[in-house]
Formats: C-alpha cells, structure tokens, sequence
C-alpha cells in the first residue's frame, strides 16, 4: 500500500537541508512503529520518496513523501503517531492512501507555490504595487541564464502561472516540473530588473505555499495539491 | 522554539547550521524560571564529534532527571563561526536555550583528549568568560572539567574552578545541593569552592599550591587551607545495574561520527594492558545486567529510530554475558531491519559466527590490535595477544571468505628495538601468508587478501604502568616509522600489504600536555592567544607556534616527554587516588621491564588497590 503524507516545514527547521530532513523521516518510521516496506538485498532501506526538495532556510506548508507500508491502522492513527514524535517545526498534516498505479511523489509535482516576503530585518523593499500588472502582462519574460557552457536567454513567462502581489510580499505559482522547474528567486529577479529595482535576496523569506501536481493536460493544466492523488482511508 | 542565537543572514552563510540551533528530537527543554541551577555541559570539539560521546548523553539525562536543574549542551563553533562571532561580538550560547552560556551556573567540560585543551579556551573566550579561574567573578560560571584528562589535570588547573576526579553519576547531586544552599546564604564563591572541595572527588585547584626543586620536579604539592582533602579520592558507580542511563539520547539531524544507539555493557577492563590509562581508571571492571541491557536495547531503538546500534566497552569479549546479549539482539534488529556493529571483539569462533550473521563478509574487514610486532614486546606491554592467536583468527576468518585485515600497532614503547619493530612487518607477512595457505587459489573469489597495518606513537599516560617511561623524540618515532616501511617492503607478500602511520608533531605535544604541570597552562593560554585551536584536526594544527611558545616560556619539551622519571619522582597527579596504587604500577613497571605478563583480573587478583571500591569483578560481580 502506497501513503502520501504530507508535511509543514518552519521554525529552526528550516535550516535542516533535504537529505538530513530524509534522515529524520526514516527515524521517525522507526519511532512511530510504522509497518512501513524495506527494500530487499544486504542493506535494506525504507521504500520512501520525497516530491520536491527544499532550499535550505525556506519554510514550507506543502512538502509531501510517498511511503509503502505493510500493514496501518487508518490514516488518523498514523497521523497521530507521527506527530507523536516529531520535532518542533515539523508537522504532519495529512496522510492519504494512493490508488494503485498513481505516480510517485517526485514524479508528480507539477507546479509549486511560494509566498516571497521580506524578513523581520529587511531595509530595503521592493515595490510590488505599481509594476506588477505591466511585469505579468508582458509577452515574454526573458532572463539570462549561465549554462557551463554559455550564457543562454530564456523566455520564463510560461512558466510562470500567477504573480500575486499582496502588500510588502508576493505570491508567484510557477512550474515545478523537472522539465520546467523555475525557481522563484528566478521571478523575482525578473521582476525587480523590469522594475529596476534593488533586490537582497537574503531579505526576502521564501515560503512554499503548497505543491502541486497536474491532473489536466499539458495544454490545458488542472493543477491540485499532491495529496489529491491519495484518499482516505 | 523560535528564539535563535543566531541570524539568519549567519545561519545560511556558514557550514551545517544544524550544528548550531539545538531542537533535535529528545533534547530537553526547560522554563529556566522554574529551576535552580542551569547547567552548560560541553564537549570542545565540534558538535559532530561531541555528540557522538556516550558520556556526555549518560550526564545530560542524569542530570536534567532533576528538578531544579536544566542542563544543556555547547559544542565549539566551528571556525567558519568562530570568525564571526569574534567578529560581531556574539556571545557563545548553550544549544537548547540559545542563552549565553555566560549565564549559565556551570559551564562543564568534559575532557576526553588532550588535543582539546586549546578549545576549552576557545568556549570561555567566546563565552565572555575570563580564561583564568583567578580573574572570574560572582557573574561568571563556575567552570569545571571531567572525563579522563583530569586525571592528570594539572596543565589546565589555571582555567578550571573545579575539577570532578571518576564518574559522574555520583557527586554531582551533593555539589548541586551545596551551590543551592551557597546561593541562598549569598556567600560568594570562594566560600563556595571552599565547600566544593570536602566534597569527594571534587578538586579545586586553587586552594592547592606546587612548589618545585631546582630541576623542575616537583617538590611539593600541598593544601592552602586547612580541612580539606590532601588526596583527593576517583568517585565509582557501585552499581551499575542501578546507574541510570540515558532511556531518550537526543538524535542529531546531521550525520555524526557515532550514528546510532550505543549500550555500554561494561565499565573497566580486566586486562591490563600496561600502556592503557582507561585500563586502569575505569578500575574495577564492572557489568552491567544482561537482562536490563535488552530492555534498553528495545526502549533505545524505538526512542531514538536509530538504524544502527553498538556495543560499547573497553574489551566486548570479555563480558561475560555477551553470548546471549548478541543472540538477542541479532533477533530483534533483523526484525526491525536495524544494524549491529560490534567493535573489540576477539577473533573467534563466536564471533565470527557473529558477524556472519550482522555484515557483508565481502565488504567488512577483521580487526586485530596485537599492537607490537614481537612476542617479546607484547609481553612487556602485558597484551595477551600471541601470534598464534592472530594466526588462528586470521585463519578462520579467511576460511569463512573475509579477505580485508587491519592490524593497529604503536611505535615507541619501552625498551623496543629494531628487531621487534621489524616484527611488526613480518607478522603482517605470516597473516598473507595464512591467507594463501588457507584459501586456494580457485576459491579467491573474494579477492587476494588486503592487509592494513597501522602504527601510532606510543604516549605514556599518567595511572599506567608506563608512566615512568621515557617517550621517544619525533626522529626517533620518525625513524621507526622508516624502519617498519622498508620492512615490511621487504616481505614476500609486500604487495599485499599496506602501511599507515600517525603524525609525530602532535604526538609530542600530547605527550606534554598528558604527563605535564601546571607549568605548562601558561604555554597553553599564549599558544592559544597566537591561534592555536582544534589542535586535534591536523588541517588546523600549529606545531612551530606550539614550539616557539614553549621556548618563549622557557619550558623544555623534553622534560616532559623524553625524560626518564625517577622511581620516587612525585608526579603532578600523585595527588590523585584513583584506586590503582603507585606501588602497584611500580611493580607493574618494573615486570615489564623483565619481560613478564601479569594474569588478567578474572584469572587472579593482582592487589592493584581498585578492591577498596568494593564492587564489580573485585567481588565477584
């Protein structure tokens, strides 16, 4: 049986990088006596995989792994006993049983979304109000990027769903895709260069909102949280 | 737990910030309101390092048990953070608050090697704490330091208010109680130390004073006030059944040396091998109970989610219960998909069995630790390992289709020449050779046989047999080293062995730091000023800054290391009764230089004066 869970990310956590935060979660099977699934050969290890990893120092509401199990007594049960024995600053906030042949986790994410808002510390902040509209209604959006090789010119509105702004911070829907993936710091540059703006990117707290998978088609997407794929069980 | 020490601008700009905001799973939190004493325990080494020390998670549990304390762990920041903590003036802080250590009621620091000496000074200065005990006020810490440096803890007495001479589990109360009742009756902290010092085991070196003859020797070593101990007595767990043990380690988010549940199945070693200091400290071999070991075994792997879990002891095989313990820990970690790794074991039957059963044959290796090349040499060092017994090991190992070997020798010992030193390469030799004579040729699936021979440098340490002994220079160890490489080069089996060697330069100078006065703390204190750190990390270490500060202080290395002390020298840490008489480490001495063993303490009691404690082997436990 297949479980998704999905999991928030704050506080001093978020300074625990991905593979440490991987680490964590095989311990935490071990702690809250999940009946979870080892691979088979010498060194067994736990059949568990994560969607998307996190930057170090981002908080995050919507991090999501796929687990196996053996056996479970109802989704409530396991949600208890893992929140039984985390740390502060992670939470577990939903567990859903997948239906057979769902893609994995990773395989899944589609599109994320992040709230960038300025640090308690912050001094200088960029001004969303007046230019948003005229960033989003371009027709392209084009940034350099640096290949080893060479420095490349790529068109990344498509990539980007939704550019919110809400007061002092901004809300950015974009593609999480591994053949699209655009990082939200990417947009952000984007926009302060066509606003010609001052951007500290260690003033800005990056929060992901929640990740989420495609349930349309390429050409017309229907983007849902990853835990959507799962049901109740 | 939002409140950090740290920015976040700092936070992100420096290696593995897990190291530096606590919150790991099982670490305790307490409302600093509601105790008496907050207490900073500290490993100085970095946070990786000290977290892997059993002992310090056996007294962080033992003591927040309490009450009305709260203790808390400090580890020293690695140099990417020590830049800038000097740099923006922050505060050395404790893991679980984030409170500056400077308002703590003890900072504790655990010594375990004396390479660390430099990071003590490192925590005070970053602490704000001023590095001599003299110039410390009613506002600061009391500073004290435990684990086995302090046995010989005369070249750091200047830094430390008070020292804790043996366990920790059994002192700490009454001198918690005493610093409560001083604080009431707000009397200031000399008349606290003063009290500290009738405690047992509880040293405080400023109330002692050494006066020395005209050769630098010690003359006398002598109480400044009166009432209070001339000897100061190692405190034992008497029952080590009863002893607490830490039900909930705190579990790191980061990978760290020592990854997993660890179960301390004894205390002391029966063997006596002569250069071993924790052979004698940890006097008398103590058990713990089989059928308590499981029960923590179970509770520690489900409190902890560990992957991994290993037995700790100064000899494994010689516990006497260790048969059934494996047995039932091989079950419940197969069926929990957990690990067992199993160091100091004696090449066996059983234990060959054993790690059939818990490692990947091809990807192990066997460790023997004979840790002289020759019969002659083994016996004055009193390790009763024969070659027969590493042959015979060697060969039932190959037999079951191991192929990797490692063989850990030391250089330098007393009374070793080049021929026992020639024997190191030729023992290295008979193991290849065992392997051809026992696996034929078609059967090598495995590989030809792969042998690593290690050597460190022999350091007499204060408690041991040895402590008389004259230490090698760094050219004699360097030669020696020379001399074990051609040797072994020029073996039959040459190629399949390989050789390593530790440095010499820091050697020396833990041979100062080991056997050395409180002569040496100024040497200390001014190599630090000039930027000696993280002695123990050789990416850090500074030998000419250590070299000129000794000559600056008009202190000889060499009397320290390569000197022979006389029979009736008084020692810098006489003062110490750590059970083990000096008449019996005399005698022990003076058999080893004729060559003799002496029975294991199973075997034969040896009067070593460890009885008097009244507990475990020494009667019959």
């Amino acid at each position: 049986m297949k479980i998704r869970i999905k999991f928030e990310k704050d506080g001093v956590m978020r300074y625990i990088g991905h593979l440490d935060i991987m680490r964590y979660f095989q311990k935490s099977m071990r702690r809250a006596e999940i009946d979870i699934c080892y691979s088979t050969g010498f060194s067994p290890h736990q059949i568990m995989s994560f969607a998307a990893p996190l930057g170090v120092g981002h908080i995050s509401y919507g991090e999501y792994f796929d687990i196996e199990v053996h056996s479970h007594n109802g989704a409530k049960d396991m949600l208890e006993r893992l929140n039984a024995v985390m740390v502060p600053g992670i939470r577990i906030t939903s567990v859903k049983m997948l239906p057979e042949g769902t893609k994995n986790a990773m395989a899944s994410v589609a599109a994320a979304r992040y709230l960038l808002s300025p640090k308690p510390d912050a001094d200088t902040l960029v001004d969303f109000d007046t230019s948003s509209s005229a960033f989003f209604n371009q027709p392209e959006i084009l940034v350099k990027k640096q290949t080893k090789k060479q420095e490349l010119t790529m068109d990344i509105k498509p990539h980007i769903y939704e550019w919110l702004p809400k007061g002092n911070s901004v809300e950015v829907f974009v593609d999480a895709s591994s053949s699209g993936n655009i990082k939200p710091t990417l947009a952000m540059e984007a926009y302060c260069d066509f606003c010609k703006c001052n951007y500290v990117p260690m003033s800005y707290q990056i929060t992901r909102m929640d990740t989420y998978l495609n349930a349309g088609t390429y050409e017309e997407p229907r983007f849902l949280p990853l835990e959507a794929a799962g049901e109740d069980f | 737990m939002e409140k950090l020490a740290l920015s976040d601008e700092i936070l992100l700009s420096i290696e593995k910030p897990a190291r530096y905001i606590g919150n790991e799973m099982n670490c305790v939190i307490k409302d600093k309101n509601s105790v008496d004493i907050r207490f900073a325990f500290c490993f100085p080494d970095v946070y990786e390092i000290g977290m892997s020390h059993l002992g310090m998670q056996i007294l962080y549990h033992d003591f927040n048990r309490f009450d009305d304390v709260w203790c808390e762990r400090v580890f020293s920041p690695w140099m990417d953070l020590d830049k800038i903590m000097r740099e923006k003036n922050i505060p050395l802080f404790a893991l679980e608050s984030q409170d500056a250590v400077k308002d703590f009621d003890f900072l504790g620091f655990t010594l375990q090697y004396e390479m660390c000496y430099t990071n003590i000074l490192q925590v005070l200065d970053l602490s704000k704490i001023p590095l001599l005990s003299r110039e410390r006020s009613h506002e600061d810490p009391i500073v004290i330091g435990g684990g086995p440096c302090v046995y010989n803890p005369e070249p750091i007495a200047d830094f430390f208010d008070l020292f804790y001479i043996g366990e920790g589990e059994v002192q700490y109360r009454p001198l918690f109680d005493l610093y409560k009742e001083c604080k009431k009756n707000g009397e200031d902290r000399r008349s606290f130390l003063e009290k500290a010092a009738c405690i047992p085991g509880i040293y405080v070196p400023s109330l002692y004073d050494v006066t020395y003859n005209e050769d630098g020797t010690i003359d006398k070593f002598y109480p400044l006030i009166e009432n209070i101990p001339v000897k100061i007595e190692k405190q034992v767990v008497t029952d080590m059944t009863e002893a607490t043990y830490p039900q909930k380690p705190v579990v790191p988010f980061i990978k760290v040396t020592q990854d997993r549940v660890v179960l301390e199945i004894q205390r002391g070693c029966i063997r006596g091998c002569r250069f071993c200091q924790a052979g004698q400290i940890y006097r008398p071999v103590r058990e713990r109970n089989v059928e308590k070991l499981k029960e923590y075994a179970v509770s520690l792997l489900k409190a902890t989610g560990h992957e991994e879990i290993s037995l700790s002891s100064l000899s494994s095989s010689d516990y006497s219960q260790l048969e059934e313990l494996i047995t039932y820990l091989i079950e419940e970690c197969n069926r929990r998909y957990v690990n067992i790794s199993l160091p100091s074991l004696r090449i066996d039957n059983f234990s060959l069995s054993v790690f059939n059963k818990v490692q990947d044959v091809k990807k192990s290796s066997l460790t023997f630790a004979p840790e002289a090349g020759s019969q002659r040499m083994r016996n004055v060092i009193n390790k009763g390992l024969t070659e027969e017994n590493i042959l015979n090991g060697a060969h039932l190992a190959f037999e079951s289709g191991w192929t990797r070997v490692k063989l850990y020798f030391m250089l330098g010992l007393p009374t070793e020449t080049d021929e026992d030193i020639e024997g190191i390469a030729s023992l290295c030799d008979k193991v290849a050779k065992e392997f051809f004579d026992t696996v034929p040729k078609e059967e090598r699936k495995n590989g030809p046989v792969q042998i690593v021979a290690s050597t460190s440098f022999f350091i007499p340490k204060p408690f041991t047999p040895f402590q008389w002994a004259p230490m090698n220079t760094k050219e004699e160890f360097l030669r020696k080293a020379y001399v074990t490489k051609n040797a072994i080069m020029s073996q039959l089996n040459q190629k399949r062995i390989k050789y390593n060697w530790h440095e010499a330069d820091v050697s020396i100078l833990e041979g100062v730091f080991a056997r050395g006065d409180r002569k040496v703390g100024q040497v200390i204190l001014k190599a630090y000023e000039k930027g000696c750190v993280y002695d123990a990390w050789s990416e850090y270490y500074k030998n000419d800054i250590w070299m000129d500060t000794f000559q600056e202080c008009g202190l000889s290395v060499d009397f320290y290391t390569t000197r022979e002390r006389p029979l009736d020298e008084i020692f810098p840490w006489d003062f110490i009764d750590a059970g083990v008489t000096k008449s019996f480490l005399k005698h022990e001495w003076e058999k080893a230089l004729h060559e003799e063993v002496t029975l294991n303490c199973k075997e034969k009691c040896n009067g070593c004066g460890a009885a008097k404690f009244g507990t475990g082997v020494c009667v019959g436990r």
